[in-house]
């Protein structure tokens, strides 16, 4: 764009070459002399490739130099203030030469790993030489206290691996989604054929779009990305739209502390979700498939690449799906460090070339959602229940869970848990039991965080809760996006609160005023009264905050950023005299 | 009659116009706010083409730029207009209706085919079609342009050939079409309202209408000369010719803004009498034999001024003016005095009065009316009359509302009058910058932190050639005369074409350089196409 | 825009306004007040400020009056205790963060609400010092409350030059040029029409931040001017903010169908000629011959 004005800080040769093979297609494309295309609408197009930009660019040297943001924003037409405002957006995006070389070692402190002494491991880096930063739930929950090394292109390749951990789940209570973990070979599209594979993608084709449509809304799937929102009626909205360009957007951003499935999900049978979400392309008219995944995952990552790529070659991805029923591409796209970004619009604007700051709705996404098009997002757990539900039907899916939450749910069980994992259940297990499964000691429990730092903790009076939507919802809890972490006795809670209250402090995006003072004034308050039994005013003071970032923030983490605090004090877990 | 006075449209238009074709302007640095409105249609989803030499500010927010020769812009206007003819994208039951002098417009433009203006423009044919087919084919569409296209020996015959292009395919007379000159200064729409032309009265009525001569003679209690005045140039020629020894100049710096000013200079110090009027001691004043100083017209005085969208609006005193000056009326009422003419001393508004009892145009537009709200545009015949947004929508009613259709003008390619040569192989093109003004009179006053300078901005393929450097210190000569400036090499220029801005005469004599040839129908010099030779200084040559 | 229309109560009062007209604009064509601090009329509704929040019936929390549009059927009530605590949070945490002394519009307000920052023990503040880097205008961020005001004007909203954006997250967010580089080193074009929309006197006119400091600046003796601005022919209407006879800052009207408020670099910086008395015209005597 014009007006545009660049530094003269210059690229070395490596990040030159690295923006040069980014943008096929440049904003300004000089025909001749004398004929130049340019202009706003151009700019515009390529701009979704800022983000993969600045990860060439942050990978190559360890950092995002004036010159490589310089020349990327040129390349890109995209303003130099915006595109240092997106850098800086993320914590994986270093805009300062770090004063320690080697690569970059994120430790996770949140609970489950704070449980396991993450500080101790963070330390014990650090007396290595490591270049440590402590940081928010890395998703690695089960396997605590987790690491995560940000590999630059010039480490050795198996640095990037370190990701690769022991996968720990478990099926004994169901076994519907979790059917193909640990037979299947993730790196295989052959192997994901052999396992039935592809089977509910030619049921469809069969059955055609509409009755897909029938079949998604009947069985009464909902989301499980944490709103729970009916997932037919995602679809039949954007299936109504006869809009030129339509999207399906399958959300393994993936951050919230304690939850570790999607990773699971696409480590382990990272085809199911490709299929899934063909399907729901077919079905609704999107021809084009975006994946936007957690820029921590690195395994998932590397194998989700390799699946979209085998799905190409054999013709189950392009513009011949089928031999030639119906067009579908998928793009992947990694997140940066930004929790936030798991919001959908915010995730929008993160895959345009923005900061992800969530937007306004309505306009909702079935209505106005990427690129400003007609979009669905779903929860990668939500779009795989998709294929039994092609599959086998309707009844099937029904046969287990509550009427009013059908199937089954995958519940991320970590913190003070003998066996750690992932577990599949049918929605109205009684907590307790699935804590008995995972060999927990109950009577040693003081309390559940249910649904992540979004959710809210339940004391050991609570621990018969169904769960299921309407079960948690008559007490007031959360399934959220399935996390369970447990505490027991001898934890400190009160540090389990400041540190729950700085995580949203870190992670608001800080676009609206509630969110971006209360979060910190809550984590301010918090230290102050910390292992003290707040007085009158002390309480007014958290709940105003509460009752502001709830009642009058614009998303969903402002909204839910008191609410794990404010359950702590409600169940009488700390604050209260002994 | 059609295609003259104004602007066509009101810059609210822009904002919807499916397509637009910004033509020798670069707005977003001369017209800033009204770029704004262009931006907002952009934004709205409209698309925009430019045609100028040089990829300016504003050409970079076009889809397509086209980077044609300085002075081809017939070639590209005629071989448009036959493109859209062959194409049979002309609007047929318009031209029909509206226009005359079609058949022999489309044999006159016949041998302007698409690779004779990729010749002449030296534009590829494929884009110059291109743009044909987008113009032609938009629903609604504006050219806009300024100096970028009057400038030129043959200005008016530029205009005229854009004018075609509208009447081609109906782009005019509508709501988000139009023709749209941008004013380079401050109330130029204005001063021809009040008849500050050689040939018009006030509202541009024609001096030869006896009619209106009459009205006139009536209401000032006078005889008028029935004969139409000089222009600009033709007076330099008379005091040239030593025919007109005597001048009086309000708020003009002829001695720094003219083409070739040190021949303009020489006349000016050889009148036998030069009067200056301006709120500044300005180069020209400092050649005068009396100067009056006057009171800021916007800020010290009241009054009004019209804009590009011919829209009338009020200036207002905000401040009292320096003692020792006086507001412009009040001096020509006591000069009028003085020379033994009973002119009351009046106030602006009973001269705005006067105007509208002998300006139908501007009849409606009562001081009250232009007090409340935003001004009023003209013609404005009544006082319930809203003002009108766009002109020329006579072209669209049954009867063409009692006006005899719009004529096609036949127009041709010529180039510049001064063509480049070996001895001066470059071609110099002068424009604004964002920040500065005219001569820089005015904005010299303040501390812009993003002033540029004045240097002479060439292409990296000429400074190769002539092995220069950036900021190398050159001689740059015309057959006028020879000035030294800065060179500064631009990677985006077209070779052979060479560009400054106009705004420090008291670093750079730019004028020295361009030329007078003037436009005999309108008197502007062709200030956009001057050759040039440009030589390396002997010795230390950095700057 | 459609030419449907729609009807819903605001106050209980039943109102019929065109489909897309928001609950902001309805209310104020009824005379009802809701304050805003993001909110302009020649910008597009961001809604980050939250004072405008409104309640909905059935929606679960709040809504910005500003940017949600009216729907049928709708019952929206603008001063429910409810949404006065909420408003009240909103400018307590406002005047906790941020030095809010020079916008009169917010202290009204803080004390209307009975908003009480000192509630906070130790706040983090947003601290910087002023940023002096040209003679035109100031930026003094420890003002700024982040209502992006200045980022939609001179990004999209008007001006397309994007020189300045959001960098950072969470509170240490911030206005930021590239690298945080000095404005004259950005794209900056310094047309102000940043200043011309902050409403917390984050960004000042210099001649306002020097008046300040030299204790001068008083407002109550200010009178403003609306006139054409001298320069191009687009005939900008600009507010001439004068005391003691001299200009002191310029403006130009929000709502002005030609400017939306907005002006060039010329328009709003380019009057000090006039007011240089060395500059002006010969000397302090009438008529007076130069030869
Ligand atoms: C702060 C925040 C973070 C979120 N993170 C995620 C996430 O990581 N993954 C996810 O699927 N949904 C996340 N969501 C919910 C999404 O906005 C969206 O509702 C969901 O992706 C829709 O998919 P579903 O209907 O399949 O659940 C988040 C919401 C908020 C407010
Ligand atoms: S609630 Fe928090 S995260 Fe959401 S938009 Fe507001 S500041 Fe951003
Ligand atoms: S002065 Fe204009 S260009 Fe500069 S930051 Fe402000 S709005 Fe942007
Ligand atoms: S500087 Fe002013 S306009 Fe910009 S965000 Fe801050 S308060 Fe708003
Ligand atoms: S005015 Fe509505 S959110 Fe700021």
């Amino acid at each position: 764009m014009p007006d545009l004005k660049f530094s003269d800080a210059e690229p070395d040769d490596h990040e030159r070459a690295l923006v040069d093979a980014l943008v096929e297609q440049p904003p300004v494309v000089r025909q001749s002399e004398r004929v130049v295309l340019g202009g706003i609408r151009r700019a515009g197009d390529a701009r979704h490739l800022l983000l993969p930009g600045l990860h060439d660019l942050n990978a190559s040297r360890g950092w995002i130099s004036p010159g490589g943001l310089n020349y990327l924003a040129e390349s890109l037409q995209v303003p130099p203030a915006e595109a240092f405002g997106v850098a800086s957006f993320y914590d994986l995006f270093e805009l300062e030469e770090p004063d320690m070389p080697g690569p970059r070692h994120h430790v996770c402190v949140d609970a489950s790993c704070a449980l396991a002494d993450a500080s101790g491991y963070a330390q014990q880096l650090r007396a290595e030489g490591k270049n440590v930063h402590e940081g928010p739930c890395l998703g690695q929950c089960e396997n605590a206290p987790a690491l995560f090394i940000q590999a630059r292109s010039s480490d050795p390749v198996d640095m990037a691996s370190t990701g690769e951990t022991e996968q720990k789940f478990n099926a004994t209570l169901a076994n519907r989604l979790l059917r193909r973990f640990g037979l299947v070979d993730p790196q295989s599209l052959r192997s994901y054929r052999e396992h039935g594979g592809y089977q509910a993608l030619k049921t469809a084709i069969e059955v055609g779009q509409e009755e897909i449509i029938r079949l998604v809304t009947e069985s009464g799937l909902t989301g499980r990305g944490g709103a729970a929102f009916p997932t037919g009626r995602k679809w039949r909205t954007v299936a109504n739209h006869d809009h030129r360009q339509k999207y399906v957007v399958a959300n393994a951003d993936e951050s919230e502390p304690g939850t570790f499935k999607d990773r699971m999900i696409i480590e382990n049978d990272p085809f199911a979700l490709i299929e899934a979400m063909t399907i729901a392309g077919f079905a609704t008219g999107c021809t084009k498939g975006w994946i936007y995944i957690r820029g921590e995952y690195s395994t998932a990552t590397k194998r989700l690449r390799s699946a979209i790529e085998q799905a190409y070659q054999a013709g189950l991805l392009g513009a011949n799906v089928h031999d030639g029923a119906f067009t579908f591409d998928i793009e992947l796209r990694q997140g940066a460090g930004a929790y936030i970004c798991g919001e959908e619009t915010a995730l929008f604007n993160s895959i345009e070339g923005f900061r992800g700051e969530p937007r306004s709705k309505p306009p909702f996404p079935t209505e106005s959602g990427l690129f400003g098009c007609p979009t669905i997002v779903n929860n990668p757990e939500t779009l795989i229940n998709v294929l039994d539900i092609a599959t086998y039907g309707v009844d099937v899916f029904r046969s287990v869970g509550t009427p009013n939450s059908p199937g089954t749910k995958l519940f991320c069980v970590s913190g003070d848990v003998g066996n750690p994992g992932l577990y599949e259940a049918a929605f109205g297990l009684p907590l307790h039991e699935l804590l008995e499964v995972a060999g927990v000691q109950i009577e040693d429990v003081q309390a559940v965080l249910l649904g992540g730092a979004a959710g809210r903790f339940l004391a050991p009076p609570n621990l018969d809760l169904p769960l299921s939507f309407e079960g948690t919802a008559e007490r007031g809890a959360t399934l959220g996006s399935g996390a369970v972490t447990v505490f027991s006795k001898d934890v400190d809670l009160w540090s389990v609160l400041v540190r729950l209250a700085k995580f949203f402090r870190d992670e608001s995006c800080g676009q609206c005023v509630p969110c971006r003072i209360g979060t910190t004034r809550q984590h301010e308050v918090l230290l102050q009264i910390r292992g003290t039994q707040p007085n009158e005013s002390e309480r007014v003071l958290l709940s105003d905050l509460s009752m502001v970032m709830g009642d009058s923030s614009i998303c969903g983490l402002g909204h839910t950023a008191a609410s794990a605090v404010q359950s702590a004090f409600t169940e009488g877990l700390v604050g209260v005299q002994t | 009659m059609f295609g003259a006075g104004g602007g066509t449209s009101s810059y609210k238009e822009v904002e919807e116009a499916d397509f637009v074709l910004l033509w020798g302007s670069n707005a977003r640095a001369a017209h800033p706010i009204y770029f704004h409105h262009v931006l907002k249609g952009i934004r709205n989803g409209g698309s925009m083409y430019a045609v100028d030499p040089r990829r300016t500010d504003s050409a970079k927010f076009a889809e397509t730029w086209l980077g044609i020769n300085v002075g081809s812009d017939i070639a590209l206007a005629n071989a448009l207009a036959r493109e859209i003819i062959a194409a049979d994208l002309h609007d047929t039951r318009f031209i029909e209706h509206s226009t005359i002098g079609f058949e022999a417009f489309v044999e006159h433009v016949e041998p302007y085919t698409l690779d004779f203006a990729a010749s002449a423009t030296g534009v590829d044919a494929g884009t110059i079609k291109d743009l044909a087919h987008r113009y032609a084919t938009a629903t609604t569409a504006q050219i806009l342009w300024t100096l970028g296209i009057t400038e030129h020996h043959n200005g008016v015959e530029n205009v005229l050939s854009l004018c075609n292009l509208a009447l081609l395919t109906g782009h005019v007379g509508r709501w988000g079409s139009g023709l749209v000159p941008l004013r380079g200064q401050n109330n130029v729409q204005g001063g021809g309202d009040m008849g500050a032309l050689p040939n018009k009265l006030p509202g541009f009525q024609d001096i030869d209408d006896p009619t209106a001569l009459r009205k006139f003679e009536t209401a000032y209690g006078v005889p008028l000369n029935p004969r139409p005045g000089l222009h600009l140039t033709l007076m330099f020629e008379a005091m040239a010719k030593r025919e007109l020894t005597g001048l009086y100049i309000i708020g003009e710096n002829p001695a720094d803004s003219e083409a070739d000013v040190r021949h303009t200079r020489d006349l000016l110090r050889n009148l036998d009498l030069l009067v200056v009027q301006d709120i500044f001691m300005t180069r020209t004043a400092e050649l005068a034999d009396v100067v009056l100083p006057a009171s800021v017209g916007w800020a010290e005085c009241d009054g009004t001024v019209t804009s590009s969208e011919r829209r009338v609006q009020r200036v207002r005193a905000a401040l009292e003016p320096p003692s020792g000056t006086r507001h412009d009326h009040e001096i020509i009422g006591l000069l009028a005095q003085r020379f033994g003419v009973p002119w009351p001393t009046t106030s602006p508004e009973h001269l705005w009065d006067e105007l509208r009892s002998l300006s139908p145009m501007h009849k409606g537009m009562t001081y009250t009316r232009l007090e409340q709200g935003e001004g009023l545009q003209w013609p404005c015949p009544d006082i319930n009359h809203p003002g009108t947004q766009y002109l020329h929508g006579w072209l669209w009613e049954e009867d063409l509302g009692g006006h005899d259709p719009a004529p096609f003008s036949l127009t041709n390619h010529e180039g510049p009058k001064e063509k480049v040569t070996s001895d001066y192989p470059l071609r110099l093109t002068t424009g604004r910058v964002l920040d500065s003004y005219n001569t820089g009179v005015q904005t010299r006053g303040y501390s812009s932190p993003i002033r540029s300078g004045v240097d002479l901005e060439i292409s990296h393929l000429d400074a190769k050639e002539l092995s220069l450097v950036e900021g190398e210190r050159v001689t740059v000569s015309s057959p006028r005369g020879s000035v030294e400036m800065t060179v500064s090499i631009k990677s985006d220029q077209a070779q052979g074409l060479a560009f400054t801005t106009f705004h420090f005469p008291e670093l750079v004599d730019l004028n020295l350089l361009t030329n007078d040839q003037w436009d005999p129908l309108s008197g502007t010099a062709e200030f956009k196409a001057a050759a040039i030779r440009i030589d390396k200084l002997v010795g230390n040559n950095r700057a | 825009m459609s030419n449907k229309s729609v009807s819903l109560h605001i106050d209980d009062q039943l109102i019929t306004v065109p489909e897309g007209t928001t609950i902001l604009e309805a209310a104020q064509s009824m005379n009802i007040e809701i304050p805003t601090l993001c909110w302009a009329e020649n910008l597009t509704p961001v809604n980050v400020c939250r004072l405008c929040v409104v309640e909905a019936e059935g929606a679960r929390t709040l809504i910005p009056a500003c940017s949600r549009t009216c729907e049928d059927g709708a019952a929206v009530k603008t001063n429910t205790d409810r949404v006065r605590e909420n408003r009240r949070m909103v400018l307590e945490l406002l005047d906790s963060a941020n030095d809010l002394s020079q916008s009169d519009n917010l202290q009204e307000l803080i004390s209307d609400y009975g908003a009480d920052s000192d509630r906070y023990t130790d706040p983090v503040k947003t601290t910087t010092p002023p940023k002096v880097e040209d003679d035109l205008f100031v930026r003094a961020y420890e003002r700024c409350v982040l209502c992006y005001k200045c980022v939609e004007a001179c990004g999209d909203d008007a001006q397309f030059t994007f020189a300045i954006a959001v960098a950072g997250r969470g509170f240490d967010a911030k206005i930021s040029t590239e690298h945080d580089v000095p404005l004259p080193e950005s794209a900056c074009v310094y047309c102000g029409n940043c200043i011309g929309v902050c409403p917390t006197n984050a960004l000042q006119f210099k001649t306002e931040f020097d008046m300040r400091e030299a204790a001068n600046w008083r407002p109550e003796e200010q009178s403003v001017t609306e006139t054409i601005c001298s320069y191009c022919g687009v005939g900008c209407t600009l507010e001439l903010h004068t005391q003691d006879n001299q200009i002191v800052k310029v403006t130009s009207p929000a709502d002005h169908s030609v400017t939306s408020g907005h002006l060039c670099v010329k328009g709003r910086f380019g009057w000090q000629y006039v007011q240089a008395p060395v500059y002006r015209a010969p000397s302090s005597d009438s008529e007076q011959s130069a030869k």
